[in-house]
Order: C-alpha cells, then sequence, then structure tokens
C-alpha cells in the first residue's frame, strides 16, 4: 500500500532548510510558496528518505481569484507519496517555475496547463500549446471561459 | 569531393497507417537517421475535462469510454473508484469480482491490439493482428453479453456494476478461459523466437530504468526497462490483495523487451481472471447510491493499472452534482515523454517501432 506522507511532518523539514518556504500544510497536502517551488521540489527528490522521483501528474485547477497547481510525488523506492501545491493569485498572466529539469515527465503536462488555463512555466524548455492551435482565443478549463 | 548535405523535416501523420490514430510527429532526418523529433498532438482534443464538469458524476462515465476507447472498462472503473473515494460509497462484494474480471479481460484485449499493432509496424502485415484480433473479439463478445456494448461498454458505475452477468456469461467466459492459453502457446510458437521480430526489436530504442522513472512512464513500458512496479501490487484497489498473481519485468527496455512484456502480462491477467472466476460470490451488484451523487466538498485523487499504465482520476467537488474539475491523468500522453530520446539516431523505420512499441491511444492523449 503506498504510504501518504504527513503534510506536516515534510513541511516541518522543509521550513528548517529553507524558512519561510511553506504557506500551509495539512495531513495529506503541502502548500508551497511559489518562489521556494524548484529549491523544494529538488529537496523532496534529493533528500535521503524522502526521495520522491516519480511524478505522478500535474495539474492546475481554477479557484476564481487563484490558480492551484498541484503535483502528486512518489518514491518508487519507499512507495510513499505526497501532494504538493503552489497558488498562483490574480489572473492577468500567471507564471510559475518550471519542473521539467527535476522530473521530465511534467513536460507535456506543463505546455497542457499552458494551453488550457493559461499559466506559463518558466524554464519550460518549449513552452507552447499543445492541444489548440496557436491562434486559439483564451483558455478552455478556466471558470470564465464558457 | 564532398557532398552538401542538410537535415529536412518529414511529416509523419496526422493520418498515416503507423501512427495508431491522428497522431503527428514531425522528425527531422539526417538521410534516413532521426536527428529530432517533435510529435504533434490535439487532432482529436474534444474537451472531455471541460466537458465533465458540466455533466452530473454519473453523466462522466460515457465520456470516459471515449479516452483509451480500446480499454473503455478500465477507464470506467479509473472514474468509478475516485467517485467512491470521494463519497465514500462501499462496493458490494459480487461487484467487485465482476469489476476485476472485466478490467482484466479487457486488459487482455487492450494487449493484444497492442502487441497486433506492434508486429504489424514491424512488417508482418495484419497475419498477427487477425490472429489477436480472433480472441479479442471472443472477449468483446463477453462485454456484450454484459453490457449490450462492443466498444463503449459504459457497465461500471460509483457503487458498483450497472447490472448483473447474464444467465449465459460464465459459461461463454469458461469456453474463453480454456482456449486461451493455448493460443498464447500459438503466439509464442510464432513469434517469440522469430528471427525477424528479434532482428528489428532487439536493442532497439532502449530507454533505461532511470530514464523511465524520470520520464513518468508507467505500465508495460516502465517494467519493461525494469522496474518493478504494477500499481495492483504497489497500491492495491479494489480486491486486487486476494488474487496470487507475478509482476513480471524485463532487462533492457528495448522494443523486444516491451513486446514481452506485454504478452507475459497476458497470461497474468489470465490467472487473475481464474481465481476470479472461482471466487465469484453471490449477491447484490450495486450499492445504494443516489440518482444524483453529492459528494462532500474536497478531492480525491484515483488510480489504477490501465493496460497502458497508470490511469488516474483528480477529482474536486464543491458539493455540487457535477465535478468542479476532473482531471485524467493520461499514460498514453505520459509514456510518450521519453519517444524523443528513445529514437534520436535510429533510422526511420525503428522510428515506426519503437513508436509503435509504446503503444497508444490517441483518443486518451488529446482527451
Amino acid at each position: 500500500m503506498t504510504v501518504s506522507l504527513s503534510g506536516k511532518e515534510v513541511a516541518r523539514k522543509i521550513e528548517e532548510q529553507f524558512p519561510g518556504s511553506v504557506a500551509e500544510s495539512s495531513q495529506d497536502t503541502l502548500v508551497v510558496r511559489a518562489d521556494f517551488l524548484l529549491d523544494v521540489a529538488r529537496f523532496l527528490r534529493d533528500t535521503e528518505g524522502l526521495e520522491l522521483d516519480f511524478l505522478n501528474f500535474v495539474t492546475a485547477v481554477d479557484y476564481y481569484d487563484h490558480f492551484e497547481v498541484v503535483y502528486l510525488l512518489s518514491s518508487m523506492k519507499h512507495n510513499h507519496s505526497l501532494t504538493v501545491k503552489v497558488r498562483r493569485y490574480g489572473r492577468e498572466n500567471p507564471v510559475l517555475p518550471s519542473v521539467v529539469g527535476l522530473w521530465q515527465g511534467a513536460d507535456f503536462q506543463e505546455r497542457e496547463i499552458f494551453d488550457l488555463f493559461g499559466i506559463r512555466f518558466e524554464g519550460h524548455p518549449d513552452m507552447k500549446r499543445i492541444f489548440l492551435w496557436d491562434g486559439f482565443q483564451g483558455y478552455p478549463l478556466r471558470k470564465d471561459f464558457v | 569531393m564532398a557532398v552538401k548535405t542538410e537535415p529536412f523535416v518529414l511529416n509523419m501523420g496526422p493520418v498515416h497507417p503507423s501512427t495508431h490514430g491522428v497522431f503527428r510527429m514531425r522528425a527531422t532526418l539526417d538521410g534516413e537517421v532521426v536527428v529530432d523529433i517533435e510529435p504533434v498532438f490535439g487532432y482529436l482534443h474534444r474537451g472531455i475535462e471541460k466537458l465533465a464538469e458540466q455533466r452530473t458524476y454519473t453523466g462522466v462515465i460515457p465520456l470516459t469510454d471515449r479516452l483509451d476507447y480500446i480499454s473503455s472498462m478500465s477507464n470506467n472503473l479509473a472514474y468509478c473508484l475516485a467517485v467512491e473515494k470521494l463519497a465514500g460509497i462501499k462496493v458490494p462484494e459480487r461487484a467487485e469480482y465482476i469489476r476485476v474480471i472485466m478490467a482484466e479481460l479487457q486488459r487482455i484485449a487492450a494487449l493484444l491490439i497492442a502487441v497486433g499493432a506492434f508486429l504489424n509496424d514491424c512488417g508482418a502485415y495484419f497475419t498477427p493482428f487477425l490472429y489477436m484480433f480472433r480472441e479479442r473479439e471472443r472477449i468483446v463478445d463477453l462485454f456484450e453479453m454484459a453490457s449490450g456494448q462492443r466498444l463503449t461498454y459504459n457497465y461500471m458505475r460509483a457503487g458498483g456494476v450497472s447490472q448483473d452477468l447474464p444467465e449465459e456469461f460464465m459459461p461463454a467466459l469458461r469456453k474463453f478461459m480454456d482456449m486461451m492459453p493455448r493460443y498464447m502457446d500459438e503466439y509464442d510458437r510464432l513469434l517469440m523466437q522469430n528471427e525477424i521480430l528479434i532482428a528489428r526489436a532487439k536493442g532497439v530504442g532502449i530507454l533505461t530504468a532511470e530514464q523511465a522513472i524520470n520520464c513518468s512512464a508507467s505500465g508495460p513500458v516502465l517494467r519493461a526497462s525494469g522496474v518493478k512496479w504494477d500499481v495492483r501490487k504497489a497500491d492495491p484497489y479494489s480486491i486486487y490483495d486476494h488474487f496470487d498473481f507475478d509482476v513480471p519485468i524485463q532487462q533492457t527496455g528495448d522494443c523486444y523487451d516491451r513486446y514481452r512484456q506485454r504478452v507475459e502480462e497476458m497470461r497474468q491477467s489470465l490467472r487473475i481472471i481464474q481465481q476470479a472466476m472461482e471466487q465469484l460470490p453471490s449477491g447484490p451488484v450495486k450499492a445504494e447510491v443516489p440518482h444524483l451523487i453529492r459528494p462532500p466538498a474536497g478531492e480525491a485523487y484515483a488510480r489504477l493499472e490501465a493496460p497502458k499504465g497508470e490511469l488516474g482520476f483528480y477529482l474536486v467537488s464543491d458539493n455540487a452534482i457535477a465535478p468542479y474539475r476532473c482531471h485524467i491523468r493520461p499514460p498514453s500522453l505520459i509514456n510518450l515523454t521519453a519517444l524523443r530520446d528513445m529514437v534520436r539516431g535510429w533510422k526511420v523505420a525503428d522510428l515506426i517501432i519503437i513508436f509503435g512499441s509504446i503503444d497508444i491511444t490517441v483518443g486518451e492523449i488529446d482527451r
């Protein structure tokens, strides 16, 4: 059985390393501040005992006042998983750092989020629409797109 | 005299017999050697995730049929698992067994197509493919008995399955189970040591274990690279912990290994079906679930081992009758992440079989 890591416990470890990086933590999730995303992600991947080397999926959710990008990470070695979230307030031109350098599996998924939510991932090698054509207006999975 | 050469771009697809649907690759070639490729998606994009936000929880099930349309049962099941997790619905035991039988039959049917299409790509034009369709036909007949449909089954429901198995189902299933191992032996005799297959596929398109994990590959692609990871064992869902089966793995991660991996997985599926058939209890096949499901606000991710890899549904509920957000984790799309690295330096003919060995369905990529 895959064990869900406690967001609170992981948050404590991260706070020691990167003070001020955790916005919120609960039993099953960890909300990280966007500025620290890459540092925290690298820490989660490379720290012994965590070794979250497998990115199950990345997706986004539109909550009107903010976008939430959700990362589900697993470790093949320890068979545990952790949900990490990042919030981005404001609807105009949202930008987040890309994690492609850490988990290549994010490549197409970040392009998908850009295509359907309009969140740009900085550092992605090929940030462009993936399913819709280049001249398409709007971002269909946003709640205000009808 | 040195001849001046320059790379050129070859467009393959979206309509091409080797692209398994409407998938397009822009390949940059140096003579016959692949320098780079760029997959181009979107020719079958229907916006299923957006459509799901406007339907009731039950109304989304027919949409899931249309994701990976050659393994609709697995898609139904993955979605229902997510709704059950979100709404806290408990499934009766008989329904769990029926689900496992259906999901494993579906795995065999989908892997038969995967293997047949791969051999097609290798140049064994339609001979093995039609052998495999002969057996797949039996499975589709079984599905038709249970659900009335031959492709988009819409059979599972949150809380069980839509209807109990008809009387004629179990005898037909038993007959299939008697036949299938002999057919599998036949494929092995015909293909496993086939000289042409080995020459074309061995050592071609190697994906290492580290690369596979870093690219989030899953399913047979991951296991062929030597990573023992199967959601049915690692994170058992439904009642998979009741059954005795192995997770086969291969060593090198080349095209031949991915082919072999799929053949071995079919045998394991037969083992599971055999046990589920023997233990099938009687009882109700659907829990008492209201017509309109209104899960409490929250979120849930449920996943399963689909024929192509980890298929998951991430649902967010705001306590309404429709999902607030329904994200699908598509194994076909994510398994393609590594394609670019796998084909560099190989010839165009190898590009076709490397791509074929990954096994995709465009309905799931584009959604």
